[in-house]
């Protein structure tokens, strides 16, 4: 059997690496994430590589695509190092100008720069834009300057440092005490220590053992594990093979959901290459160690997030979570010793082994350590990735990095943990978080979701949202979940459809603490949250619809009714025209009416009502009786 | 259909673990599974059709009935229903006359819902055969489908 690189070739082969990246060119790199992908950085990345030949310029510029660089509410992005020029909503059309000034001339390209909302000043460099300015980028800072699909930028940026000193200067326990000494705890969602988890796994007797990395990321609002396995594939791979020498495992399993085609494909391309140069495999690094690493693809069903069930699925049968104890360092997948941690988690491991664990403990909180990478998301100014310390409060998220709340609205609620966690008010702002404090305030860290919410956001309608959600993914097994969170989303349904009756909150709280206490597995024991935590804190929102049969956000459709303010419409036909019920009524240049009856409030004319007029209003409650009556 | 269905069992071990990898390639190569893809599995794995239709309707990566010639899949991420999301479904769900899931009459649209796409910034989204079509306007949704019905576009036209 071919044998890849000893220790010593490997760096040889490094120092040549380092070598080469001396002689320093100027870079463009150019975001490829899901989220610039979208806005068709491709063509974007194409025309500078055709320019750039065009004209010569292949010795001294590299054009790079990297992983997401987080901001993904400015994409395409480009950013022209080493000095860090940050380009924002880069078109194909800019490509030349780009290389023509700043490439070769060093000039700036003024209307490509990011323009700060609060002071109206123009940003140049990406470290001073205020979205990156607030945050650490320790897992998650390499992806911008690596090419994730090549080996060699990773290895150039240190990559497999970290796994050579485990493997030639650390014994397994050591490893594991060191994991445990930094504080990690795992990033999926319940915290429990990693170097513990890994600990209670070794210390199982067994021929054969397993690790798994957990990329079945299923909440609705958090794309961080993919874009750290789109964008830096080898952190989470050499974090893996350390794992697995601590632990003792042969094999391990990337559990990838089926939504995430090129997680797939930069993790197989990384994989081959680690195989290729001998750091996975058989004696790895020429030493005793052997270890390899397969990717499963998930099938579309939220519950295989929760580890019994992912392990059922990488059997190839129904996605059915399983009683525990036995835990599956007990017995996991096939009936073997297995541990599983998620993508966050194991990326964070080559930094804690490199840095050492007291500098990853002086991070974070007393009992949180390190960095969390969140994803901003929802009705906020600044949609992306960002990752900061532990401890950090909300309104710093929110506000600083965040930008604030898209057009000016007033904040009403973030809502963490995606469908396990819960929403967190106004008064709670100035919250630090860690995942103590997320608990206590009855939400949870969860995988890391922040969806942020306005005054325009109904909080009945998100828990229903919620609800109906976990309640479709429920795999049906224990009754509990399967008929305690259906018996809740008809409740809620019931209320968002203004038939809510007295006493039905009573019966939500009733109904959650039989399915919390109740359920098998993880997607139950947590799905009332979100209910929870917006009757906790939005009880007036819940008592409006059930009493006065209001929605206070006008949200929900059957409490609302679409109305033409006669003093503001100037009688322009565009709703008209663009009503699919034909339920407007009107001349050019005359006062348009909505005909009540035949409307189906699908919202297009409220859409399409020019923003210089706004004529078109929604009512609840008894200002929508008062008008509706006197205008019968 | 037999050669592809052989050559791709022939590709993939007798283990129960290659299942869910089998029908994503069946899935990828008919646009379903067909009673008669399950019953050539089963045998080939040695575990029963029951077991196979029950594995394959519990994901939703699978289906028994073919799909259209246009996917439209509507993200209901949380994030895109906090900007409009549920909207946009009842939109796309009215101009197809087709509810979520299913494929028009003519075969032309299957219309699907998916959790999330992780392009939070871009919601709510619209994905038509792969292509994205961010922060989508109730109004923006027939002539978005327009350019995918070729008589619709037609009349459009006039």
């Amino acid at each position: 059997m071919k044998k890849g690189l000893t220790l010593e070739k490997f760096e040889e082969a490094r120092a040549e690496i380092l070598r080469d990246r001396e002689i320093q060119k100027t870079g463009i790199t150019i975001c490829l994430g899901t989220g610039c992908h979208a806005y068709k950085c491709l063509e974007v990345s194409q025309a500078f590589k055709d320019e750039t030949e065009r004209q010569n310029l292949l010795d001294v510029v590299e054009v790079r695509t990297t992983g997401c660089h987080g901001f993904c509410e400015r994409g395409p992005i480009v950013v022209i190092q080493p000095k860090g020029i940050f380009y924002q909503r880069v078109q194909p059309n800019d490509v030349k100008e780009i290389i023509s000034k700043t490439i070769k001339n060093n000039e700036i390209v003024d209307r490509l720069l990011y323009v700060d909302p609060k002071t109206e000043e123009k940003i140049v460099y990406e470290k001073e834009v205020p979205f990156y300015k607030k945050q650490e980028r320790i897992i998650f800072g390499n992806n911008g300057f690596l090419d994730p699909t090549d080996i060699i930028d990773y290895i150039a940026l240190g990559g497999y440092e970290a796994l050579s000193k485990v493997l030639f200067e650390m014994t397994a326990e050591e490893v594991i005490s060191e994991v445990k000494e930094s504080g990690l705890r795992g990033r999926g969602g319940a915290g429990f220590i990693t170097g513990s988890k890994w600990e209670i796994c070794r210390d199982v007797s067994s021929d054969t053992k397993y690790i798994i990395c957990n990329a079945d990321e299923g909440d609705p609002g958090a794309y961080m594990d993919r874009s750290l396995l789109e964008g830096n594939p080898h952190s989470v791979i050499e974090g893996m093979i350390i794992g697995a020498y601590a632990i003792g495992a042969l094999d391990g399993y990337i559990y990838v959901r089926k939504e995430y085609p090129l997680a797939v494909k930069n993790v197989m391309i990384a994989l081959d290459q680690a195989r290729k140069l001998g750091l996975l495999g058989e004696s790895i690094l020429g030493s005793e160690f052997h270890f390899d690493i397969h990717v499963v693809q998930g099938a579309g069903a939220f519950v295989s997030g929760e580890e019994t069930s992912l392990m059922a699925s990488i059997e190839g049968r129904r996605a059915f979570p399983r009683q525990r104890p036995p835990f599956p360092a007990q017995k996991g997948l096939w009936g073997k010793p297995t541990n599983i941690n998620n993508v966050e988690t194991w990326a964070n491991i080559p930094y804690i082994i490199k840095n050492g664990a007291e500098w990853y403990s002086s991070i974070g909180t007393r009992k949180s350590k390190g960095t969390k990478i969140f994803s901003l998301v929802g009705k906020i100014n600044n949609t992306g990735l960002v990752e900061v310390p532990m401890g950090i409060t909300l309104r710093e998220i929110i506000y600083d990095i965040g930008g604030g709340i898209k057009n000016n609205k007033k904040y009403k609620a973030v809502q963490t943990g995606g469908p396990s966690g819960g929403c967190i008010p106004a008064e709670m702002l100035d919250l630090p978080i860690d995942f103590e404090t997320l608990t206590k305030a009855g939400s949870i860290m969860g995988s890391g979701g922040m969806i942020v919410m306005d005054e325009d956001t109904c909080m009945v309608d998100v828990a229903r949202y919620f609800l109906d959600f976990t309640q479709d993914e429920s795999c049906g097994k224990c009754v509990p979940c399967r008929m305690g969170n259906l018996q809740m989303v008809e409740i809620l349904t019931r209320i968002t459809e203004g038939k809510g009756e007295e006493g039905d909150i009573e019966r939500l709280e009733d109904l959650a603490k039989t399915v919390k206490e109740g359920s098998l597995c993880g997607l139950g024991q947590t799905a009332p949250n979100p209910v929870l935590t917006s009757i906790r804190y939005f009880r007036d929102e819940y008592e409006a619809h059930i009493k006065r049969k209001s929605c206070p956000a006008l949200v929900c459709k059957n409490l609302i009714a679409y109305y033409i303010e006669p003093e503001k419409c100037v009688g322009c036909l565009l709703c008209l025209k663009n009503c699919p019920s034909e339920a407007i009524s009107g001349e050019r240049k005359e006062v348009h009416v909505i005909e009540q009856d035949l409307c189906i409030k699908c919202g297009a004319c409220f859409d399409v009502c020019p923003p210089k007029v706004l004529a078109v209003s929604k009512l609840t409650g008894k200002k929508k009786e008062k008008i509706l009556k006197r205008r019968k | 259909m037999s050669t592809e269905i052989e050559k791709i069992l022939e590709e993939c071990g007798r283990n129960q673990k290659e299942l869910i990898h089998i029908l994503h390639r069946v899935q990828a190569e008919y646009a379903h599974i067909s009673p008669q893809a399950i019953s050539r599995i089963s045998k080939h794995l040695n575990i029963s059709e029951s077991e196979i239709y029950g594995v394959l309707t519990f994901y939703r990566a699978f289906s028994l009935k073919p799909r259209g010639k246009h996917l439209v899949t509507v993200c209901t991420g949380t994030a895109c229903h906090v900007r409009g999301a549920p909207m946009i479904v009842d939109e796309l769900k009215r101009e197809l006359n087709v509810g979520v899931g299913n494929t028009t009459e003519d075969n032309l649209f299957t219309l699907e819902a998916v959790n999330c796409l992780g392009a939070c910034a871009l919601g709510p989204i619209v994905v038509i055969d792969g292509e994205y079509h961010g922060q989508m306007k109730i109004s923006e949704v027939d002539r978005l489908l327009e350019k995918f019905d070729p008589e619709k576009e037609k009349k459009a036209k006039k």
